[in-house]
């Protein structure tokens, strides 16, 4: 490390450190600077701690930390900054300084890794000389089926630099294999996905919420069901990212909704062990398992966003995981009045898994905008519109007992006298996304509900 | 140039663990059930359960919760101190 002091940062290449080179010369030898070259490696690791940008810089340190600071040359101001006058009488007034040793192309990954790259503990994996690096990824299984990118230290440590917690801090413990995760395998896992470093706290916060008891991942991951997690995100959080809420959010296309949703499914399958035909069992699974992650469109809705009506404070940014199945959707052009509306959404509820089955399976209904506005115009809050299609989904066991209609799936006989309702109170949940056109809105069934299955999870998102 | 990735994996080196060794025969051994709590678990149990009790074995039940959750420890804790085997229900 630099010592107390003012501290001079130089580069033999540099212009400015050339003309000011006797000056310091000066200085140094009256003991008021120490001269740091970043043509050294120890001077070079000391810019690199240093973070910096210019060279030449004086830094003025006390106890180690960093005081002031003062860029390029200007005589006036380094008069001030040491103390000294009459510098270098002959140069002229001020010249602006060149790029640090530390920022030249490639230096920036290079240094990460020499200088800190000891907090990485992942095992290091050397790919032989004439593998394809894309092959060898999928070679040792760490892939979803997609190219993924490699997790080389220098990409990680970039990763790492998303967040404010320490990469040895164990995030959760991931099912199947029940193996804890550091951040640093979450990070990892976000670099094979294609993420960001600024998408890294909603991954880690997903990755939290999805190794939940209440969440269940492992039942999840087990089941033959189509269902795999779902990723809604509210708050600050999913503008300054770039997260899309809007025309097609659903779909491809985005960055961090595309990579978020596949960070979270690649940390399941690589830490925690859970693979397609191992313990996930499923029988036709859907596209969404290898990513499925979107954002409220908060600011064009009627209503509360999701994170608010699952307990936390406006405006902070969290993830709710939700067992979700595909897409279906609801096609209603015609409807300009609430009720109208409300029961297109519950006649396409019904058929969540079957129309004959209640109860068993809960359901996230994605809110279009024209849709939203049909509720919004008539002053309908989400309760109510909830209300409103629970009400319109008490199903009489006459109608979807075994055998009812000529089809054997069904409620048993015995219930035929019952009215069965199709969702619990809990059991249906709003969120409002999507594009300005399209009277158009999206069903997204879920798993086996409840204490016994799954719950949604809302968790903040940290930084 | 060396090419250098870090492990996304757990890094798990499964402990090895010999089977337990089979049991020669049925007659006076303790058998458990465990019903996974899938519909009609029970009518695939009871078939079994009548064929073990016929060969002479004393058979014990047991439930899970939910099939859609790992069965708790203490669950397989007590199958595992009670029985000398275990047969598990995997119905639909």
């Amino acid at each position: 490390m630099a010592p107390d002091g003012i501290v001079a940062f130089v580069r033999a290449d540099c212009p400015t450190c050339q003309v000011v080179a006797p000056v310091l010369a000066g200085l140094a030898a009256d003991g008021v600077v120490t001269i740091v070259s970043e043509d050294d490696d120890a001077g070079l690791e000391a810019s690199w701690r240093q973070g910096i940008e210019t060279v030449p810089t004086l830094v003025r340190l006390e106890g180690g930390e960093e005081r002031e600071r003062l860029e390029g040359w200007d005589r006036a101001r380094w008069e001030a900054f040491t103390g000294v006058t009459g510098l270098g009488p002959g140069l002229p007034d001020w010249r602006p300084g060149c790029g640090s040793r530390t920022l030249d192309p490639g230096m920036p990954e290079e240094l990460a890794v020499r200088f800190g790259g000891e907090v990485l503990r992942s095992r290091r994996v050397e790919l032989a000389e004439l593998e394809d690096e894309m092959e060898a990824l999928f070679d040792r299984g760490w892939t979803d089926g997609l190219p993924v990118v490699p997790p080389t230290p220098a990409r990680v440590l970039r990763m790492l630099t998303g967040t404010t917690r320490s990469p040895d801090e164990v995030v959760a413990v991931v099912p199947p294999d029940l193996v804890e995760c550091t951040v640093e395998k979450v990070a990892v896992n976000a670099v094979l996905a294609g993420c960001k470093p600024e998408y890294l706290p909603v991954v880690l916060a997903a990755v939290e919420a999805a190794c939940t008891e209440e969440f269940n991942m492992h039942g999840l991951l087990a089941t033959t069901y189509f269902s795999g997690p779902v990723v809604i995100v509210n708050g600050p959080v999913a503008t300054a990212i770039g997260m899309n809420s809007g025309v097609n959010a659903l779909g491809q296309g985005n960055r961090a909704n595309a990579t978020i949703g596949r960070a979270l499914q690649l940390v399941i399958r690589n830490v925690g062990g859970g693979r397609p035909g191992g313990v996930d069992r499923a029988t036709l699974g859907n596209p969404g398992k290898y990513t499925f992650c979107f954002a409220e469109d908060e600011a064009g809705s009627p209503w509360e966003p999701l994170a608010v009506e699952r307990g936390l404070p406006a405006g902070t940014s969290a993830v709710t995981l939700f067992a979700g199945e595909g897409v279906r959707g609801v096609v209603d052009q015609l409807s300009r009045e609430p009720e109208s509306l409300a029961r297109s959404f519950a006649a396409c509820l019904r058929t969540v898994a079957h129309p004959k089955l209640p109860l068993a399976f809960d359901a996230f209904v994605v809110v279009s905008p024209e849709h939203a506005r049909v509720f919004r115009q008539a002053g309908w809050s989400k309760a109510r519109l909830r209300e409103e299609i629970l009400g319109l989904l008490q199903l009489p066991g006459e109608e979807i007992m075994r055998g009812a209609g000529g089809i054997a799936e069904g409620v048993p006989e015995s219930l035929r006298a019952a009215t069965l309702p199709k969702f619990g109170p809990e059991g249906l949940w709003f969120v409002h996304a999507g594009g300005t056109a399209g009277l158009f809105s999206g069903i997204i069934g879920g798993w086996v509900n409840g204490a016994t299955g799954s719950q949604p999870v809302t968790r903040e998102v940290g930084t | 140039m060396t090419r250098v990735v870090l492990d996304p994996t757990g890094e798990r080196t499964p402990a090895r663990r010999e089977r337990v060794e089979r049991l020669p025969a049925l007659a006076g051994r303790t058998v458990g059930l465990l019903d996974i709590s899938k519909p009609r678990g029970e009518v695939f149990l009871d078939r079994i359960a009548a064929r073990l009790e016929a060969d002479g074995a004393t058979v014990v039940r047991y439930r899970k919760p939910t099939f859609a959750k790992n069965a708790p420890v203490d669950l397989r804790q007590e199958i595992a101190t009670t029985c000398d085997a275990v047969i598990e229900a995997l119905a639909d």
